[in-house]
């Protein structure tokens, strides 16, 4: 994966970007990079990636949340330990953020720290949220996004599904619309992100790197 | 409408525009808030009002106004926030007028958690409003179920004249799954009491839960004991599972019935036969359903995301021919499969 330092994942909420970014940050361990995940959610209050802080600390990753512990925090409170990865050049950041433009706001309180970093950001698209079904809502979405964020996408991800009962036919629909979306605004795909079971299935000349998901925030009994 | 994916409230706002609903009033709290962010971004579009009241106690009450109109008015809250309307939803069932509350409840007492806990059970079901009332409370296991019971919901709402709860804890509120919106013709119902104009044709109604005269107070009550029992006798939902043979059967509701599905699962791959009742109305309580479970039944397990409430109707409901045990997680701690499955082991005495 020959991204930038580093990676903001943004998108509606809902869109799969926490799962996404869980499983970026656990691919790029594997590869022996010493990673930092960082929580930036401070919209949502469930299924946050920081709910895996102790799985993912096995795995040599480290988890940059709030300030304030406990998974019931429900208050825009952001660490100041997310400068460390900003400035510490020999990490590998993943930049988790809140869905929606609201979500996206907390990244411009950086934006000096992330002036001369080499950041890539990537947009997270499913075709299944009501919101972002079509090219103008999906558009409208990126756009209001870059604008709080003060960033400009430079990835998209297909990530298109329906939860543990996602089949091809879903992803391509999504690539079909990610397809009109890169189109519309000249952003290549970055990545198309399923179900390992779905990934093998997809056909070989598919536009943007599969990238087999495992569900790490899903529990056993969720759909 | 094909499937799309949504989280639970989102999914709820939307069935209740679908319903019929163009009223809505409420106070934030999590973690319900993407129901009235829904609500305050799409009842515009169809012509209704969203509005932010100053409190809790504002809300409901505005929601009793508005009800007495004959329209179709909700709110949602949850768990300390519907403990401050429950004045005025005792008002509102005094008054025989019907809403639909929904409560998308959280860990306690007092300000408690934002995570998930179903410690409601008792304020939902037994009220925290003073007087003789009940009102139906539906609890949804799944997005799907959220949506097909909210319009559910209001049908019955106006049927009975009742406030109507729908009752999720936080995972079923916060969680995405996909969801499928089946067209359904809202049910028509008559509302000649409603305070929406004589023009001129006929006296003026009263919307009014004040008696003065105590012979008129305990008469109206012996009318809403009626209705209650009319209730019971043709609102009861309920599902079960794999009652047949279990020598144990669970009751759970809502996502801890999910959560009990697996722990039946995997005590059927060690050959234990393990059943469930869910409630899908809280109230009435599906007593019915505990005259299907066979002989071969040593106990039942009440499995909650409390300290044990809804046991108390479970015990009502076994009347003393079984023991009922219980397990629970609280305080935004969620049962696991596993933690089941050891309980009812232990129930069995095959650990």
């Amino acid at each position: 994966m020959g991204d930038r330092r580093i990676r903001v994942i943004t998108g509606h909420y809902g869109s799969g970007k926490s799962e996404f970014a869980v499983n970026y940050a656990v691919a790029l361990a594997k590869q022996g990079k010493q990673v930092c995940l960082v929580d930036l959610d401070v919209v949502n209050p469930y299924f946050r990636s920081r709910e895996k802080e102790e799985e993912l600390r096995e795995l040599g990753i480290e988890v940059i949340a709030s300030s304030i512990g406990g998974a019931a925090i429900d208050v825009p409170a952001v660490s100041a330990s997310i400068l460390k990865p900003l400035h510490q050049k020999e990490l590998d950041a993943v930049i988790d953020l809140g869905g929606d433009p609201v979500g996206a706001r907390v990244l411009s309180r950086f934006y000096k720290d992330l002036q001369d970093e080499e950041i890539d950001v990537f947009f997270v698209v499913n075709a299944y949220r009501p919101e972002t079904a079509d090219l103008e809502g999906t558009l409208s979405y990126l756009r209001r996004i870059e604008a709080t964020a003060r960033q400009t996408v430079t990835g998209l991800i297909n990530n298109t599904h329906l939860l543990k009962s996602t089949k091809v036919e879903d992803v391509l629909l999504g690539q079909e619309l990610t397809q009109a979306l890169s189109r519309e605004t000249q952003i290549p795909i970055r990545f198309v992100s399923c179900l390992e079971t779905v990934a093998s299935e997809l056909p070989d000349d598919i536009e943007g790197e599969v990238f087999p998901l495992q569900l790490y925030l899903r529990e056993q009994w969720m759909l | 409408m094909a499937k799309v994916l949504m989280k639970g409230n989102e999914a709820i706002g939307a069935a209740a525009i679908k319903a019929g609903c163009k009223y809505f009033f409420g106070y934030p709290i999590t973690p319900q808030n993407e129901i009235p962010e829904y609500m305050s971004r799409e009842l515009p579009k169809v012509g209704g009002v969203f509005l932010q009241a100053e409190s809790e106690v504002a809300a409901i009450n505005m929601v009793y106004g508005a009800a007495g109109c004959g329209v179709r008015v909700m709110t949602s809250s949850s768990s300390p926030g519907i403990a401050l309307k429950q004045e005025g939803i005792s008002y509102i069932a005094g008054a025989e007028l019907p809403c639909v509350i929904v409560n998308i409840s959280r860990g306690g007492p007092g300000l408690g958690s934002i995570q998930p806990a179903q410690s409601d059970y008792y304020q939902s079901t037994r009220g925290g409003g003073n007087g003789d009332y009940f009102h139906p409370v539906y609890a949804p296991a799944s997005i799907q179920e959220s949506v097909d019971l909210m319009q559910e919901a209001f049908d019955v709402a106006d049927r009975y004249r009742t406030p109507v709860m729908v009752l999720g804890d936080g995972m079923i509120g916060q969680m995405m799954e996909p969801v499928e919106f089946f067209e359904r013709e809202a049910e028509k119902t008559e509302k000649p009491w409603a305070t929406n104009g004589t023009k001129g044709k006929r006296k003026p109604n009263i919307i009014n839960s004040l008696f003065i005269d105590p012979q008129a107070l305990e008469d109206h009550n012996h009318r809403l004991e009626e209705k209650f029992e009319l209730m019971k006798k043709n609102e009861v939902r309920v599902e079960t599972f794999n009652l047949e043979d279990a020598e144990v059967v669970c009751v759970a509701y809502g996502t801890t019935a999910r959560i009990v599905k697996n722990a039946i699962e995997i005590c059927k791959n060690e050959g234990i036969q393990v059943g469930l009742i869910r409630p899908i109305t809280l109230w009435p309580f599906p007593e019915a359903a505990f005259e299907e479970v066979s002989d071969k039944t040593k106990a039942y397990l009440s499995v909650e995301m409390s300290m044990g409430q809804m046991i108390d109707d479970v015990k009502i409901a076994v009347a003393g021919e079984r023991p009922v045990e219980f397990y629970g997680r609280s305080g935004g701690m969620i049962p696991t499969p596993e933690g089941v499955v050891g309980k009812i082991k232990s129930i069995l005495g095959r650990e």
